[in-house]
């Protein structure tokens, strides 16, 4: 049996030993960071400049739109902005990787902490640190590398071996995913998305998974699920990339998440919590809410924080970027409203975890869809998300009586599913031209099933590959954590609580 | 020790009594204020939790459905000499009533001793 106290150490211990190792190895001094662009600006250079007056200003309009300088085709240029970030698209990202983060810290711990019960408030906050964390430490060592790199063959789960520990993941630009967003900001962008992806899967489990399994667990899945998936929808070369690669597969569409993200996490969530079983004393103790306040406060943070999710994954502050901006909040508001009005008439009262419940619906539902669909298809998938997550947490969950906490299975699976299929209808190139551009979308089919019709066929592959990749690498992962080192603590201090037992702090001490 | 100051021994019980009142939360300051007004001007007054014939009622989070039995109310305690007690147990019934259900009730029982720990005071002079 791994003694799993000594994971972290070996883990500590590995980036030590390469830390001390790089230091060693670093002779050569760090490359002079580029010029900032003001000083061109103020005290132009007394050598003509390689480009034109007329070619520079063409460079700047480039970037206005988000599109590359130094032109294209026979006339090209050596561009004075080529190879820094832009300001303003550059200032966004990273304005955005905050906003993610503040999504789970403090957004989803409060959430999630405030829906269970008091004696594991603690657990729930933990399992989000230790996420941050450990994520972060994968994502460094090969995560960013294994899902934005290219080096492997088109199509391959996995994208390369060049980034990594980081390895060029400098300020500069990757231009395979942005021209004026530097590399390392966008890792950390995509490693915000890394980190909360297996923490919304701590809702399914909460109450009653020892720490160690759960961290051992998204340790493991990560490799298994996040990145495969990551890369197979976001990488340039990645199998169902249909906006970014030529190559793709299945040119199906997801802008910021819906199957890499929502579903991935949601029916992962489902296997875990059935193999996990149920609380000690579900169906017969009162297992409510401890904390509806910070269930609020969470969801505010959560909503707030979307933005960053949906319209960072622009990846530039253009206008594809202001479309989902427009319609997550349409969306959002819609479905936290209906939500709230359905329940108000099947049970009497519109309740603030009603309203909490269809605002995060909302959110998981348009996060697929946000950059590709009009303020109307934003509209129609409001409603559809206050519906159909309630449908499945109200009636589908107590008709097979699995333990999904805190509704992991029924807001971020169904909404997740249902997000792609809606994509798949209510795509359109008016909202993003990305789709019937004939450098991509035209070679690898997408431009034809955008204009023709056809999307939902495409998007219901990459959902059949995301849910067997979810629910089969979970039930593989969920056995192999259950015999090396169990996964649910003693009876006793599952009813003493998690926080004391497992964290040696109370929540709250009054 | 008690007998210290002589006033209390075997049937030699002062006239005392206890009202405890069960009201509704909301009612507490009415209540105190008709207590003050005919000139009682101490009492000790507790959050509690029980059910009667009002019963508790349903939460319902998501599609988790709960019944919680016990309901808050405050009870007040005051104790007494017998001759205020009466006009007592009137103006807590005046004041907490509202004439639905869920009202609350009112107990009254008979007190052996008190003692003002201050000045070692005992009986009526105490409370």
């Amino acid at each position: 049996m791994i003694s799993l106290k000594k994971i972290p150490a070996l883990l500590l211990a590995a980036s030590l030993a390469w830390t001390a190792g790089t230091l060693l190895a670093q002779n050569e001094p760090a490359p002079a960071p580029p010029a900032p662009p003001t000083e061109t600006v103020a005290a132009p250079p007394a050598t003509p400049p390689d480009a034109t007056l007329e070619q520079r200003v063409t460079d700047i309009e480039q970037y206005f739109q988000n599109m590359g300088v130094g032109g294209s085709g026979d006339t090209t240029w050596k561009s004075k902005i080529g190879s820094i970030p832009g300001p303003g698209h550059n200032g966004w990202m990273m304005a955005c990787a905050a906003l993610v983060l503040f999504m789970t810290l403090p957004g989803l711990a409060l959430f999630y902490g405030g829906l269970v019960r008091r004696k594991n408030v603690l657990s729930v906050c933990a399992q989000c640190l230790c996420t941050a964390g450990l994520v972060t430490i994968l994502w460094w060592i090969c995560g960013y590398s294994l899902v934005f790199g290219k080096s492997f063959a088109s199509g391959f789960p996995f994208g390369g071996s060049e980034f990594l520990f980081f390895k060029g993941v400098d300020s500069a630009p990757n231009t395979d995913y942005s021209y004026w967003v530097s590399n390392n900001v966008y890792a950390m962008y995509q490693l915000m998305f890394a980190i909360i992806t297996p923490a919304l899967i701590v809702g399914a489990i909460a109450e009653r998974m020892k720490f160690s399994a759960i961290m051992t667990f998204i340790g493991l899945w990560m490799f298994v699920v996040y990145f495969p998936m990551a890369h197979m929808v976001w990488g340039v070369s990645g199998l169902m990339n249909g906006v970014w690669n030529a190559d793709a597969k299945i040119p199906a569409i997801d802008f910021a998440g819906g199957t890499v993200v929502h579903m991935t996490s949601g029916w992962s969530a489902l296997i875990l919590c059935m193999i996990l079983g149920k609380r000690l004393g579900f169906g017969k103790e009162k297992m409510a809410p401890h904390n509806m306040v910070l269930c609020m406060v969470g969801t505010g943070m959560l909503w707030v924080g979307w933005y960053g999710f949906n319209a960072g994954s622009a990846v530039a502050a253009d206008v594809i970027s202001s479309n989902a901006f427009t319609t997550t909040t349409l969306a959002t508001a819609t479905a936290g409203f209906t939500w709230a009005m359905i329940e108000a008439i099947h049970r009497g009262h519109p309740s603030i975890l009603g309203f909490c419940s269809g605002i995060v619906a909302g959110l998981v539902v348009i996060t697929p869809a946000c950059g590709f669909v009009s303020p109307t298809g934003a509209m129609i998938i409001g409603v559809l998300a206050g519906a159909i997550p309630y449908i499945f947490v109200v009636f589908v969950k107590a008709a097979f009586g699995y333990d999904d906490a805190l509704d992991t299975f029924g807001v971020h699976a169904i909404g997740g599913t249902l997000g792609a299929i809606m994509t798949g209808l209510l795509a359109t190139d008016k909202a993003n031209g990305n789709l019937v551009v004939d450098a991509v979308a035209g070679k690898n089919g997408l431009k034809e099933l955008v204009t023709n019709g056809g999307l939902v066929f495409a998007q219901l592959k990459a959902v059949g590959i995301t849910l067997v990749l979810s629910v089969v690498g979970t039930f593989i992962l969920a056995y192999i954590v259950k015999m090396v080192i169990g996964l649910r603590p003693t009876p006793e201090v599952e009813t003493a609580g998690l926080d004391v037992s497992e964290h040696g702090e109370e929540g709250y001490v009054l | 020790m008690l007998s210290k100051t002589g006033a209390a021994g075997p049937g030699k019980f002062p006239n005392m009594k206890k009202i405890e009142a069960i009201i509704k939360p909301f009612k507490l300051e009415e209540v105190k204020e008709a207590l003050s007004e005919i000139g009682i001007d101490g009492m000790t007054v507790s959050e509690v939790k029980g059910f009667g014939r009002q019963k508790g009622h349903t939460e319902i989070y998501r599609g988790s459905e709960y019944v919680v039995d016990f309901l808050p109310k405050i009870k007040v305690e005051v104790v007494l000499g017998d001759g205020q007690v009466e006009q007592a147990a009137a103006a807590i019934i005046k004041a907490a009533k509202t004439g639905k259900i869920g009202d609350g009730k009112i107990f009254i029982s008979a007190v052996d001793e008190a003692v003002r720990i201050r000045t070692e005071e005992t009986g009526e002079k105490a409370v």
